[in-house]
């Protein structure tokens, strides 16, 4: 095994940088990090931090202003100049899933469709059965056939983890997953969370507030001001 | 496990409501446009009919002679203007006439028809040559008359109605106390002759006293000229020639003014429902940018999402369509009796005449405007960034 071989996403020199009227703003100054394959890696830090921006960034949905990224061993970034809305998808449904705060089900899907949905655009070899056995996986068997307006908050987000994961992806990316979820939902969206990656080797990039939560990961780094303060 | 139709589809039943009036709008507007290109083609085709059945293409009458008949009808009064029959031999004659058939209109005012009294027509026929050109003539009882000066009579199948006469039956020639046997009962052609009663042609003279008659029917050869022998015509001396199809151009220009501003209001319609279906869907977008977005972020390339709302906006119009087309074929009758109170005339039959072909045309044409509307709110959906759309912006 060549060195590094397990690190699933390098980022050197990340930066990105916002236009707003004249002024220009620095939401990322030169982030270099390494994930490794199964990490639970979770981004604290104040509001305006820069952590939403570097997990973007990381989840191949912007492109940096400057700096490399690759992921899997395949630079995405830094290679040449930014890429395309079309390229970019590529990527992201190849290797990432996506959850964010509000869950974004579809209200006229029922639980199962909403599962399905991403293989209605895009179907990974060897994902048949996937739908029946995440549903199993995150206790949500027995709402299959519910609507989304009939479950929970804390099943939405199962419905969305499940969706994110049905097209089998190496890195789950999560922004403010409980943001919308009380203090017992949020224990069980992190214990669920915390399964996936101890058991089912998941890699995951998490966003968060919630200093509990951030707790669950096996590495907790903490941004301020656009840059890497603390691992 | 779920199709992007499906998708497609449960994303409609959203907003219930706002699905429901924009199909509404493409239902009326697609009931409209099949009636209407129904009408336009009912229209043509029973006119064409009304002549053809006619058997012939041209009358030549008594100049003045139309308007008198209209007088006699009202009034029951005033004679007719007649012709001599040997005119019919002369034009006979011309090279471009294949037959001829003399006739004789007459018109007894009946004291016992209906509330008052009423007019009998009759129509005395040579029935050498008057039953050849009308080969299409159907009996739904009985036969032609035997012999030129049979004491017998045919009725028209609403004639033969209104009097409640069967063949064998007999029937009194009003004002002249003339007994006549109804020798048969012709089959309902939609046309004048449903109400007419026919005698032969000697028959009907000897019960009024002429040895004249009012109209000759010309048939014209396949190929020939007839606008050369219309002009010949015209050179007889106090006759007034009627051509059908001058008749018929004229009614079809008529028409046709009155079918474009039909069809322009169509179009209208076609167009307000094309920008009802742009408001939704592109509303529909709107609402929906973050899951777009997610969808996006899931793998959907801006084809798909394209696709995908595309597919909406032609479930959208293929739904109204076929609806719209149904409820036109459904209320066709009531078209029809409601485009016939309106027209200063109308033939007789089908007058809005809507089949397959014409549904599968309109059906044809609402989605494809559909799809031309969907295009924008399609394009504008395919072009979302997912990032964008996740913060909250298009």
């Amino acid at each position: 095994m060549t060195p590094g071989a397990d690190v699933i996403l390098e980022a050197r020199g990340l930066t990105r940088l916002y236009g707003r009227g004249s002024e220009q703003v620095q939401a990322l100054k030169g982030v270099s990090l390494q994930i490794q394959r199964g990490d639970f890696i979770s981004f604290t830090g104040p509001s305006g931090s820069g952590k939403t921006t570097l997990v973007n960034l990381l989840g191949c949905l912007d492109n940096p202003t400057a700096g490399q990224l690759d992921v899997a061993g395949r630079r995405i970034f830094g290679g040449g100049g930014p890429l395309g809305e079309r390229d970019l998808t590529r990527i992201r449904r190849e290797i990432f899933g996506y959850i964010f705060q509000n869950f974004y089900l579809i209200p006229t899907l029922t639980v199962a469709e909403n599962v399905a949905l991403p293989l209605a655009f895009y179907r990974k070899p060897g994902v048949e059965g996937e739908v029946d056995r995440l549903l199993t996986l995150l206790g949500m068997e027995h709402r299959r056939n519910h609507l989304p307006g009939q479950i929970s908050g804390g099943e939405m987000q199962r419905v969305a983890i499940a969706r994110a994961l049905v097209n089998k992806p190496a890195v789950l990316l999560a922004d403010e997953p409980t943001g919308s979820l009380d203090t017992q939902r949020t224990q069980e969206i992190g214990e669920i969370l915390q399964n996936l990656s101890a058991q089912a080797g998941l890699t995951i990039v998490m966003v968060t507030h919630n200093p509990a939560l951030a707790a669950l990961g096996s590495r907790r780094i903490e941004m301020r001001d656009g840059q890497i303060q603390d691992t | 496990m779920i199709s992007r139709h499906q998708i497609a589809f449960k994303n409609l039943l959203r907003k219930k409501a706002r699905t429901f009036l924009t199909l509404v709008g493409i239902v009326l507007s697609s009931w409209v446009l099949v009636s209407l290109l129904g009408f336009n083609r009912g229209y043509e085709a029973a006119l064409n009919r009304d002549i053809d059945n006619l058997g012939y293409q041209i009358m030549v009458m008594a100049k003045g002679c139309p308007y008198e008949a209209a007088t006699m009808m009202l009034q029951g009064g005033a004679g007719l203007r007649y012709i001599e029959e040997d005119v019919a031999k002369g034009i006979e004659s011309r090279p471009e006439v294949a037959g001829v058939t003399p006739i004789l209109m007459q018109a007894f005012f009946d004291p016992n028809k209906g509330d008052g009294g009423g007019i009998a027509g009759y129509y005395g026929v040579d029935m050498q040559t008057f039953p050849a050109m009308k080969p299409f003539l159907r009996f739904r009882k009985g036969g032609w008359p035997q012999g030129s000066e049979a004491a017998e009579a045919v009725m028209g199948f609403e004639a033969a109605e209104l009097e409640q006469r069967e063949v064998g039956d007999s029937i009194l020639v009003p004002e002249k106390n003339v007994e006549l046997k109804v020798v048969g009962i012709l089959e309902r052609t939609g046309t004048q002759d449903d109400g007419t009663i026919f005698v032969p042609l000697k028959t009907l003279q000897q019960v009024a006293g002429l040895d004249k008659i009012t109209t000759i029917g010309i048939k014209v050869k396949k190929d020939a000229d007839i606008a050369k022998l219309e002009a010949a015509l015209y050179q007889l001396p106090d006759m007034q020639v009627v051509s059908f199809s001058q008749v018929k151009q004229t009614i079809m220009k008529l028409i046709a003014t009155a079918r474009v501003m039909v069809l322009s209001i169509a179009v209208i319609a076609l167009l307000i429902a094309m920008v009802g279906v742009v408001n939704t869907v592109l509303m529909s977008v709107m609402e929906r940018r973050h899951e777009i977005g997610i969808l996006k972020t899931m793998g959907a390339m801006p084809g798909d999402i394209f696709r995908l709302v595309w597919t909406e906006t032609l479930l959208l119009c293929a739904g109204g369509g076929v609806v719209g087309i149904g409820l036109a074929l459904a209320f066709a009758r009531l078209s029809d009796l409601l485009v016939r109170r309106v027209l200063p005339y109308a033939p007789g039959g089908e007058l809005v005449a809507i089949d397959l072909k014409l549904c599968a045309l309109t059906l044809l044409i609402i989605v494809a405007v559909g799809l031309l509307s969907g295009v924008y709110p399609a394009w504008k959906a395919g072009r979302v960034r997912p990032l964008d759309a996740i913060r909250g912006g298009l």
